[in-house]
């Protein structure tokens, strides 16, 4: 077991766990931040993608030793209430079925944004294509990526 | 603690999915609905969410009938409740089958008593009076009283019998694009699912289960016993289940389990079922599922006889959120919390294996990440309530992938055999079919197509019953079957020298004027889809494309599709799919388009890739590094067209699934001239000549 201090959607939290802890247990398990899901384990499916300084990360295979002073975000740290772009964008689109998966698309998605705020669809389509949704919503997910992008214009 | 801004480490919660169930300054109607004095109306949700925005379109229907106002509903979803509601289930796109006029009914018998409170408070007859958007108005005087205002009294009102129901013309939110209730939770991830269940002292267990047709030999558990927080190592039932503090700490104490099995039955591999399912293709004396005519002599003077086999592997259910419930057996009470299809089964299962009273289980759903069929099962529920009783905790059990892969409950492999007899004019005079699988049940659906239109026809089916279990699995046998048939009547076309479609619709139509035996579906709606699925897809028109058709009924809904592959940039892409659907009145306009595209997608995705293969019983995919589901750059553009319909609503979860793949395979082999017969497609030789890359 170790300390470790983790900077988390602009907050500090403190955490006892083992050092080859998951970020995404650490999230769920110990700090109540159950957003990020855990669907594969082996940063297959994309459920646990989350922010580390910016760039999408799978947190199922990066464990908290690793992390060190990195600025962690999570779905729920995205914003306050929901109003980032690409949140607004994923509501009117209605893109959510089952919903289980929609958190890593949209944290893949606003990742994505920042870096290229005016794609093209293949770029999306690109970017989208390691994160799994067995309902088949990618239609959708890829309208909202582009309507997204578009309201950052 | 360091200061302010510092959290404690260890911060259990209570799940905030719990909804409160019945608030008191609301005035309930009914089970369904209650109006507070603020004017919010409660609608309580009865069924099991999966996906299929069941959340959503229930509430849509009471609120539609009772003239409320959609902004100021406020939709819970109810806990299991057999008093107050009838089949809270997930189970064969029958919710809305079932529910259609119990809802309309709650709401238009609750805005009844809101007018008849109405019209006492303003002495005037109940028959003056309108509704509209929450309010009831008399028209005449220019007066409005909220639905708010009115609760109190109105509940009071005698119940009113044989309320008037709206017709389509006047619906306002029936038919509309509403978007899905929890969005706003989903997109900012608050705990909406088992999995986000916690409890003050809860443990995280997880269980080790043997192969399929094996027992426990000898168990070693005391190196997972001794590690950093695990509280309890127990074998029961032929399992080991590791329970400790925190899921990494289970995860990895797990590992040190030392665990051997020995044969308890059958011990079965892929490969022998594959022979198996060929062997039981020619049993004879198999007790027919229908006949009609004389297939026997029909068959022996025919001009020709088309035999086609098809086969189809075990398929993983792979809902996103892995198996997993919450329990807390208590001596006064049980409490469960979880993904549950089918909920008045798990608490039965539960009450039956803990011995306590169906009464004292209370059991609260949790929106599910997929459902697919799998959680129509209790076997995970049963597992964290027998874990709960025994080390007198509160007990949540996860399934890793690993475990939610390679744990069952697959749909099971099956393999089809069609014969069509042909005469020398290409007339179809003889069928016959039977469906053999691995745990299958009944495979077929003896009074489908051509079922009424070809005279000499006969379905059987036969069930080898193993180890591995199997599980409906979204469309269950239809899933595949819908893939066999409407390929075989492809070829059937194809044998005649006639167009599929045109085809198609002559045999329907000779079922329609004089029909062979009971015919069971409605022709007139399967030709409707499928006129208008050649209509939106131009079928035959451009030549440039290479097309294939398909169209299946299934849970009360006719669908029809076309499958659309070009050549580009010197490769085959499959670009398009259209879809003609009758499912009698649309509900939901958004979800009906999800379920529709999406069950496209989940058809082409799993007949091409997925497949779950077993060596000695032990199932050899564990993960989406090796079962692969679709992603989105392999997904076509999907075309969707609703038949203008006045029919209660049918099925819709399903339906759209089981025509996908044979679309898609009779398109290939319009391109090809190669025909697929066995899942997945992309094991086959011949399926290298189609890009799955869109975006190449």
């Amino acid at each position: 077991m170790a300390n470790y201090t983790l900077k988390i959607n602009n907050k500090s939290y403190r955490v006892e766990v083992e050092e080859d802890t998951p970020l995404l247990w650490v999230l769920r398990d110990h700090l109540g931040l159950v957003g990020t899901k855990y669907g594969c384990g082996i940063a297959q499916c994309g459920a646990c993608t989350i922010h580390l300084n910016g760039t999408a990360v799978r947190s199922c295979v990066l464990p908290v030793s690793a992390i060190g002073k990195q600025k962690i975000t999570t779905i729920e740290g995205l914003s306050a209430n929901g109003e980032h772009p690409v949140q607004q964008a994923w509501s009117e689109i209605d893109v959510p079925q089952c919903g289980y998966c929609q958190a890593g698309q949209i944290m893949t998605a606003s990742a994505f944004l920042n870096k290229n705020p005016k794609p093209t669809a293949a770029q999306i389509t690109e970017a989208m294509n390691g994160n799994i949704c067995r309902c088949g919503t990618y239609h959708r997910i890829h309208e909202a990526v582009a309507l997204a992008a578009s309201k950052l214009k | 603690m360091v200061g302010g801004g510092f959290l404690l480490s260890f911060r259990w919660f209570e799940s905030s999915a719990s909804p409160v169930q019945t608030i008191a300054e609301e005035v309930n109607f009914n089970s369904y609905l209650s109006i507070a004095p603020n004017d919010v109306i409660t609608i309580f949700a009865p069924n099991p969410e999966v996906g299929q925005n069941i959340k959503t379109a229930f509430p849509m229907i009471v609120a539609e009938e009772l003239d409320a106002d959609w902004t100021k509903v406020k939709i819970v979803q109810a806990h299991l409740d057999t008093k107050k509601f009838e089949r809270q289930a997930t189970a064969g796109s029958g919710a809305m089958q079932h529910s259609w006029d119990r809802l309309r009914k709650a709401g238009a018998t609750a805005r009844m008593m809101l007018v008849e409170a109405a019209a006492k408070r303003w002495n005037v007859s109940a028959a003056a009076l309108t509704t509209d958007n929450g309010f009831v108005w008399h028209t005449e005087s220019g007066r409005k009283l909220s639905y708010g205002s009115l609760a109190t009294d109105a509940a009071t009102m005698k119940v009113p019998e044989g309320v008037k129901l709206k017709v389509k013309k006047d619906y306002k939110l029936i038919g509309k694009p509403i978007h899905n209730t929890d969005n706003a939770e989903m997109i900012t991830g608050k705990p909406l699912y088992g999995m986000d269940t916690y409890r003050e002292g809860m443990l995280i267990a997880m269980i080790e289960r043997p192969p399929f047709g094996t027992k426990i030999k000898f168990a070693e558990t005391a190196a997972a016993k001794a590690m950093p927080g695990i509280v309890e190592v127990i074998t029961f039932k032929n399992k080991v289940a590791v329970l400790g503090k925190s899921t990494w700490q289970v995860t990895k104490a797990r590992k040190l389990l030392k665990v051997e099995y020995e044969p308890d039955g059958a011990v079965e591999s892929t490969t022998e079922h594959n022979t198996l399912m060929k062997q039981l293709l020619d049993k004879a004396d198999v007790k027919p599922s229908r006949k009609d005519g004389d297939v026997e002599a029909v068959f022996k003077t025919a001009a020709q006889v088309i035999t086609r086999e098809y086969q189809a592997p075990f398929l993983s259910h792979a809902c996103m959120e892995p198996m997993n419930f919450f329990a807390h057996v208590r001596p006064d009470g049980v409490e469960l919390i979880g993904p549950a299809q089918l909920p008045e089964d798990t608490r039965k299962n539960v009450a039956k294996l803990l011995g306590i009273d169906i009464e004292k289980i209370t059991l609260q759903m949790t929106r599910m990440g997929g459902g697919f069929g799998r959680r129509q099962r209790s076997d995970y529920s049963m597992e964290a309530a027998e874990l709960s009783s025994m080390v007198k905790a509160p007990v949540k059990v996860i399934w890793t992938r690993e475990d939610d892969m390679q744990g069952g409950q697959y749909r099971p492999a099956m393999r089809y055999r069609f014969q069509a007899a042909l005469d020398e004019e290409g007339n179809w005079i003889g069928y016959r079919m039977r469906g053999v699988g691995i745990n299958s049940g009944n495979s077929t659906r003896p009074d489908h197509f051509p079922a009424g239109a070809v005279a000499n026809f006969l379905v059987d089916s036969i069930d080898h019953k193993s180890p591995v279990t199997t599980a409906p699995w979204r469309a269950p046998s239809e899933n595949f079957l819908g893939f066999a048939e409407q390929s075989f009547f492809d070829e059937i076309a194809a044998a005649a020298h006639r167009d599929p479609i045109e085809y198609r619709l002559a045999y329907l139509e000779k079922a329609q004027k004089t029909p062979v035996g009971a015919v069971k579906y409605d022709i007139e709606r399967m030709k409707g889809v499928i006129k208008l699925v050649a209509e939106k897809s131009n079928w035959g028109k451009n030549k440039e494309l290479y097309q294939g058709f398909s169209a299946y009924f299934s849970h009360g809904s006719y669908i029809a599709q076309v499958a659309e592959i070009e050549m580009k940039n010197g490769s085959l892409v499959l670009r398009k799919m259209y879809a003609a659907v009758d499912c009698g009145v649309v509900v939901n306009l958004s979800g009906a388009y999800q379920q529709v595209k999406g069950g496209i997608i989940d058809g082409l995705g799993h007949a091409l890739y997925g497949e779950v293969t077993l060596q000695d019983g032990i199932p050899l995919q564990k993960n989406f590094d090796t079962y692969r589901l679709i992603r989105m750059k392999e997904v076509p553009d999907v075309e969707v067209y609703f038949v203008d319909s006045d029919i209660n609503p049918t099925g819709l979860g399903e339906p759209a699934l089981p025509p996908a793949a044979a679309a898609l395979a009779n398109a290939f082999f319009k391109a090809t001239g190669k025909r697929l017969y066995h899942q997945p497609f992309s094991k086959e030789e011949a399926m290298k000549e189609l890009t799955l890359n869109q975006s190449s």
